[in-house]
């Protein structure tokens, strides 16, 4: 989790979700680019974050891609985000003895337009908060923030502003974190 | 890569094991499995079973989840708490369930206790501990009440109470203290419930609130977060950040287009 940097974040608000990341990617304390990529889109409503090793972030991103892809050819629809958890979680416990070093976090809208948000740990292990989720490099000071500045019911623009600040603030604390940050408000 | 995703073999995939062993001798911090850290208890009662939980699970010294659930569904009469690691104990409850499941379709029976019991321990037997889930298996069958518990490495005891986790020390000198043969029903909830309480207080593992489930004949109410010793205050002032604060270095807004598809019904006013 050390080795390549980067923390990711969702939180959920009155019928709106967001999640982001920030943007580095280093080998240890070099920086390596700014511009990588740790949160996936599955379906318009849907988003996968991938915070971990950057090889297992890319490999994974692409396993889904291609999972979700099957999914819908097969369904004729696209994967609600429950679903979508729980094939991410049983794919990473498929693999509990030679796990991929990465604890993903689910964000998205389910048909109904109710906000769900799922973290897992890298075996799997689902949790579902009603609040916020956390993982990465600076998940301690992530929890931390969140914690203080998350309140129910947020607006989609008032949920932006507090999930920046939490992720911008945790970001400063963190020398594996930064260069900038991406937020999808959904 | 599509051929191997439309037939998945069962059992666990050793692909990355020889990887992250190099991994981790390079000095690469490997990111812990989320531990429940618990307290679990259980005891029979004049007529059923009581289990409790807490709801902390933990990932180091992080608390990860603060009301995460840990009785788990076995079939309709039998439910079982989980202690270890927790991707371990929900994984393994949930084949087993859906097995007992099955098994109740083909013999048109419900499930005996022993029957869940044995396929959990041999389950556990066979990994040879290193599925670390350790398990109290409570329900009501043919033989009434029972209690078994099963250890990581596959041996069980059938026990009228017991406790598990990290906080079982703690809650096991309660029921060392006050259990009787042929407590009440409410005496029992009220027993284990203190159980589960010197966990959350004496354990640094266990927390938040206290689970419930009690299962009697033809009958089980689920007491979902019974006891909350430890709720948060709420907060005196709002700490929302006025629109606008942070910087927005590019932007972009995609609109959704909902396309749906069907026969309208026909107007016929």
């Amino acid at each position: 989790m050390d080795y390549n940097g980067g923390t990711v974040l969702a939180m959920a608000g009155k019928n709106c979700v967001v999640v982001g990341s920030d943007k580095r990617l280093g080998v240890q304390n070099l920086t390596v680019s700014t511009e990588f990529q740790k949160v996936f889109p599955v379906t318009e409503k849907c988003y996968i974050a991938l915070p971990g090793l950057a090889t297992d972030v890319q490999t994974l991103s692409e396993l889904f891609r291609l999972k979700c892809n099957m999914y819908k050819l097969r369904e004729e629809r696209e994967i609600e985000p429950l679903t979508l958890a729980n094939m991410i979680s049983s794919t990473l416990y498929g693999r509990r003895f030679g796990p991929y070093f990465c604890e993903p976090i689910i964000a998205g809208l389910d048909k109904n337009n109710k906000p769900h948000i799922y973290g897992m740990d890298l075996i799997g292990c689902l949790n579902y908060p009603d609040d916020f989720t956390v993982a990465g490099c600076a998940e301690a000071a992530l929890f931390g923030m969140c914690e203080s500045l998350w309140e129910p019911d947020l607006e989609p623009d008032e949920l932006f502003e507090t999930a920046s600040q939490a992720l911008l603030s945790a970001a400063d604390r963190n020398s594996l974190v930064g260069w900038g940050a991406v937020i999808h408000t959904m | 890569m599509v051929t191997r995703l439309e037939q998945p073999r069962g059992g666990f995939n050793f692909d990355n094991f020889q990887r992250n062993v190099s991994l981790e001798q390079k000095g690469i911090r490997i990111p812990k499995p989320i531990k429940t850290g618990t307290t679990i208890a259980a005891i029979i009662y004049k007529d059923g079973v009581c289990l409790g939980a807490d709801t902390r699970a933990t990932s180091g010294p992080i608390v990860a989840d603060k009301n995460c659930a840990k009785i788990h569904y076995l079939a309709p009469n039998i439910y079982c708490c989980g202690a270890g690691t927790a991707a371990d104990t929900e994984f393994t409850t949930a084949l087993i369930s859906s097995q007992l499941e099955l098994h109740r379709l083909t013999t048109g029976r419900q499930t005996r206790l022993s029957t869940a019991r044995s396929m959990l321990c041999q389950m556990l037997f066979k990994y040879q501990g290193h599925v670390s889930a350790a398990l109290i298996i409570g329900g009501y069958d043919v033989n009434g009440p029972n209690l078994y518990s099963v250890m990581p490495h596959g041996s069980v005891d059938n026990v009228p109470f017991m406790t598990m986790g990290s906080g079982s020390l703690a809650a096991m000198a309660v029921f060392e203290r006050s259990w009787r043969k042929d407590l009440e029903r409410q005496e029992a909830i009220d027993l284990v419930k203190d159980a589960i309480d010197a966990g959350i207080f004496n354990d640094l593992g266990s927390g938040s609130n206290v689970d419930i489930n009690v299962i009697e004949k033809d009958k089980v109410d689920i007491y979902r977060n019974y006891y909350k010793p430890n709720e948060r205050a709420p907060k005196e002032k709002v700490y929302k950040f006025k629109r606008g604060t942070t910087p927005i270095l590019k932007e972009s807004i995609k609109d959704i287009l909902v396309i749906t598809e069907g026969v309208e019904a026909m107007d016929i006013s």
